[in-house]
This record gives C-alpha cells, structure tokens and sequence, in this order.
C-alpha cells in the first residue's frame, strides 16, 4: 500500500515538473510555475523519505544524517538564495547548478563502492557475476552519472569564478586537442571498464570522476566570459542528464522524467540563447574568445575620445524629444535600477519621451536587464526588443548607455576579424548623440576594443553608473 | 541487443517522450524569461536528491565512507533544490509586482 501511494507520489511529482516548465516560459505564470514545480519536489522527498522501500522491502534508515543534511542545505540554501544580490544571481544559478553534479557525483561513487565490495572477499579473481545486459545497465548509468556530474561541478564552479572575476580567462596552445584527446580518454575507460571490469582494476573507476573533474576545468577555462550564460544553461542541461542517470540508476521513475525533462529543455535553451547571439554552439564552445583577444586588441585601439560633464548631459537629456537608455552590466554592478527610473520620471516631467533598448545578452545573462528594471518598477512597454529599438534609434535624439559595451559595438557589423562579428547589435551609432556611461576606458567583457567610444558623436561620461545618474537626477531637476 | 529493448522499453519510451516534451514545452520562451526559466530548471534537476536520499538511507551504519559521501550528497542537493528554487522565485517575484501594479 506505502509503496503504491510513493508511486502516485511520483507521478504527481513528474506532472507538476511538466506543467512547472510549461508555466516558467510564460510571463504572467511563472511564479506559480514555480511554486507547483517546488511543492511538487517536496512532496517527491518526504516521499521518498518516509515511504520508500529498496528490492527487498526494507525501508530507509539512517534518518538523522538525511535530516541533518536537509537541514543544513535547505538553512544554506535559502539564506544563499535570499542574501545574494541581483547582479550576483547568474553566479548563484551556477554554484547551485554545481551542487547538484556534485550530488549526481557522490551518489555514483557510493554506488561503485557498494557494488565493488564483494571485491574485497579475499580469493575472488574473476567477477562474481555473469557479464550480461542487465549488469552492464547499471555499470553504464553508474559510470555515465561520474563523469556527467562530475564536468558539471567542474565546469560550474569555474564559470562561477568566472562570472564574480575571480577566475580569469586561461588556455594554452592545443588546449581544444589537449580537451578532445582527455575527453576520448574518459570514454575510452569508460568502454573499458564496461566490459573488462575485474577484481585487480576496479580501482580505475576513481580515474572517471578524477579525469572529468580536470575534462570540465579545462572546458571551462578558455570560453570567454561574454559566453558564460551559454555554458552555464548546457551545463544545466548536463546536471539534468545526471540525474536521470541516477534514475535508471534506482529504477526511479520520477529522476527519470526529471532529469530528461531538463536535459532537453536546457539544451534547446542552450540553442535559443545562442540564437540570441546569433552564434552557433559549436562556435561558442570551441570559438576562441578569450583566444584572440590579442588580436582584437592591436586593431584599432586608440584614437581620442571625448568627455562630457554631468551638467551637459542633463542638458542634452532635458531638452532632448525622445531618450533611448542602453542599460548594461554596469547598471547591474552600480545597482543603479532605481536611480535610472528616478532620471526616467525626471525626464518624462520634462516631456521626454524615455525608452530603454535591451539587447538580449546584455548584462551577464539574457534577461538579466528585464529583471533588474522590473525591480525598480520600470514599465514593461518601455523596453524595447533589439529589433524595435533599432528602428527607434534613427529618431532618437540622445541614446544613453550606462554599462554597455560589447552590445553596442559597431565592430559586430563592420570588423570580420572582430570575435564578436556577426553577433546582433544595438545600432546606437543612428541616434543625433550617444552618451557613455563606463567608470574607465578598459574593453568590455569580451576584452574587445569599441570603436563607438571614438566617434564624434559619441561623449563619455565616466563614474559609477548610480553615482552618475544621481547627479542627473539633480541637474535635470534644476533646469 | 532485441532482448536488452523488450527488456528496458518502459525507459525508452520515457526517455524519448520527455525529450520532445522538453523541447516542446520552453519551445516559445520569450527571451526576457531565459534566465529565470534556467533557474527553474536547474531547481528541477534538483531531483537528483532523492538518489542521494536513497544512498543516505540504504548505507550500513559501519560503512564510514558511504555515510559521509552520502551526507554530502544530502546537503548538495539539497542546496541545489532548495537554493534553486528561492532564487527562480526571486527572480519572478519582480515580475509579478510589476504586473499587478499596471493593472
């Protein structure tokens, strides 16, 4: 009876994953996709906790470790989710996508180590049960959950580092070869210790996660940090496969449909986001951002630029028709969302008519502008897709950029040795006057000159992007 | 190879029929969502805690090793379920309070 209502439990869990997704990708129900997906997962643990029952009808024991551990990760987790800031979320949605490969990982081990024990009754010499399909399954779900889970961690964490500065960009030469000959590496083990799994090389399986570990650091490391959101979205989708390994693993229906579910939801996220971007996957993965970065550096740089003051700014702002505001990464840093809409309402007292132009990739992940915008009460017809803001950018008098950089960069039209060539961009360029907000001159994430800064048209502006709009704020009042 | 399909077909239906449900499902995902639909996901493949459960729970209490990686495991997934979905809501919670306010 206990089991049958687990086995409800599981597919009411399932479905609610189902309708959860469904109600994630529309904008006025994804919170309470959110919600039923959450209630779902929870109904699916304490399930699982007070009424499973493995093949030979025991139940679970060990309770006080499997609550002791819910409740440290549940305390660290929320408190995690509710401290970090706005600008830091991408970061977080990466660490915690860690944590799950990291979960996938251990359980692979522990499941290695439990079937390797009858390796230690001194005397065996061959494998004490018959190669067949059913053992080389549950090898093959064992291994695939090592390795999988393991790149995801590895690759995860360092795209964490990455997105907080604290891991630069690194690659030597043939690094792609290096990772592809790694890579074949792995699976070539992998195949051996399908078939060839003995009482004197069991031990080669700790070389699976050990080897990922170093596969997923190293596929990491060279990808720009522009890409990141790209990567880290696959790498969700690799954590979904690891956990579906895990369901074959138990024969559970529900980590099953899961963990299936996000892998093939994360990679065709992975594509739209690429799409975004108007680059391929395959570009992005093996593409060499971080590569030629010293090539990109040495073609025009230089060249004189010219500064605007704050009380000029507002000027032009105050008596201009119509403003465009770019908003960037630097809005994100500055946790300038709230001081930008106060300039907004200033300017719209005057008569301007005020828009923002968000380019899909701007900030560190798409939609990263929309949210932060929202939060400072931004109406949402004010923001503007890529595709009409270019339109608008020809009657546009003054386009403010605060934080932007590769998304504004005319070097994605114009330069074919640009790295970023070929990636849509905001056409600022079109405006009367183009005002950039940066705190310096240093390039922007994909480490590429912007030529924009050069032209006549354009002024710089520079100083933290809430301490800048600010003074706006007072100067336009003024006026 | 026959025998092995007959044998697992229940997981290859699964598995196929979640596939296309996946791309299906996000297939018109506006671009503002991609990040909190990222996160959504990565809160649901938080799933993979009830294996670490299932480990935590079937270990024998003298087999040190298996207790503490299955501990670890336990609060891994936990922060992956947990942390996942406080932050999607996070995310969302500004959408919602600007929707209500415009009507």
């Amino acid at each position: 009876m206990l089991s049958e209502l687990l086995t409800l439990i599981y597919i009411l869990a399932s479905v609610t994953f189902i309708i959860g997704l469904k109600m994630l990708s529309n904008p006025a129900k994804a919170r309470n996709g959110n919600l039923i997906a959450a209630a779902g997962m929870t109904l699916a643990i304490l399930g699982t906790i007070f009424l499973y029952k493995d093949e030979y009808g025991q139940r679970l024991h060990n309770y006080g470790w499997i609550f002791g551990g819910i409740i440290i990760g549940a305390v660290v987790g929320a408190l995690a989710a509710k401290k970090v800031k706005m600008t830091a979320m991408p970061e977080m949605v990466s660490l915690f996508n860690g944590m799950g490969g990291a979960c996938a990982m251990l359980i692979s081990v522990v499941e290695f180590n439990h079937l390797s024990e009858v390796f230690y009754k001194p005397g065996w010499s061959e494998v004490p049960w018959k190669i067949n399909g059913a053992i080389i399954g549950h090898l093959l779900t064992i291994y695939a959950g090592a390795f999988i889970g393991s790149v995801s961690f590895a690759g995860s964490i360092i795209a964490w580092g990455k997105l907080n500065g604290k891991v630069k960009d690194f690659s030597f030469k043939g690094q792609h070869i290096f990772n592809i000959v790694l890579l074949f590496v792995i699976i070539g083990l992998i195949i051996f210790l399908l078939f060839g799994l003995n009482p004197l090389n069991y031990k080669l399986f700790y070389l699976i996660p050990f080897l990922s570990l170093v596969y997923g650091v190293l596929f990491v490391f060279p990808i720009g940090g522009a890409d990141m959101p790209v990567v880290i979205s696959l790498l969700n989708s690799f954590t979904g496969v690891a956990a579906a390994c895990g369901g074959f693993l138990y024969d559970n229906k529900v980590m099953l449909t899961g963990g299936i579910l996000v892998g093939a939801a994360g990679t065709l996220l992975t594509i739209l986001m690429c799409k975004a971007m108007n680059r391929s996957l395959k570009n992005v993965l093996i593409g060499n951002f971080g590569g030629s970065k010293t090539v990109a550096a040495q073609s025009k740089s230089g060249g004189n630029y010219k500064e605007i003051s704050v009380s000029d700014a507002a000027v032009a702002m105050a008596y201009a028709k119509k403003v465009m505001i770019v908003p960037g990464y630097g809005l994100a840093v500055a946790q300038a969302q709230h001081a930008c809409h106060e300039l907004e309402n200033m300017l719209e007292e005057k008569g301007v008519e005020v828009k923002y132009a968000i380019h899909p990739v701007a900030g560190r992940m798409p939609g990263h502008m929309n949210v932060l915008l929202a939060e400072a009460d931004v109406s949402y017809d004010k923001l503007l897709e890529m595709e009409h803001a270019n339109d608008e950018f020809k009657t546009t008098d003054v386009v403010l950029i605060l934080g932007a950089n590769d998304v504004v960069n005319p070097a994605a039209k114009t330069d074919k040795s640009s790295p970023i060539y070929g990636m849509p961009v905001l056409e600022v360029e079109e405006a009367k006057m183009v005002i950039v907000n940066k705190r310096s001159m240093k390039p922007g994430y994909a480490g590429i000159e912007n030529e924009l800064f050069f032209k006549p048209k354009t002024s710089m502006l520079f100083g933290d992007a809430k301490n800048i709009l600010q003074q706006l704020v007072v100067e336009v009042k003024e006026l | 190879m026959l025998n092995w399909i007959s044998e697992n077909q229940q997981y290859i239906y699964i598995v196929i029929l979640m596939i296309f449900l996946g791309i299906e499902v996000i297939g018109r995902v506006p671009s503002v969502l991609h990040t909190p639909l990222m996160s959504g996901a990565n809160a649901i493949h938080g799933v993979v805690i009830i294996g670490a459960i299932i480990v935590m729970g079937k270990a024998e209490s003298n087999n040190y090793v298996a207790l503490i990686l299955g501990f670890l495991a336990v609060i891994l997934g936990t922060l992956n379920v947990v942390g996942g979905f406080v932050v999607t809501n996070r995310m969302l919670e500004m959408f919602k309070g600007k929707k209500e306010k415009k009507h």
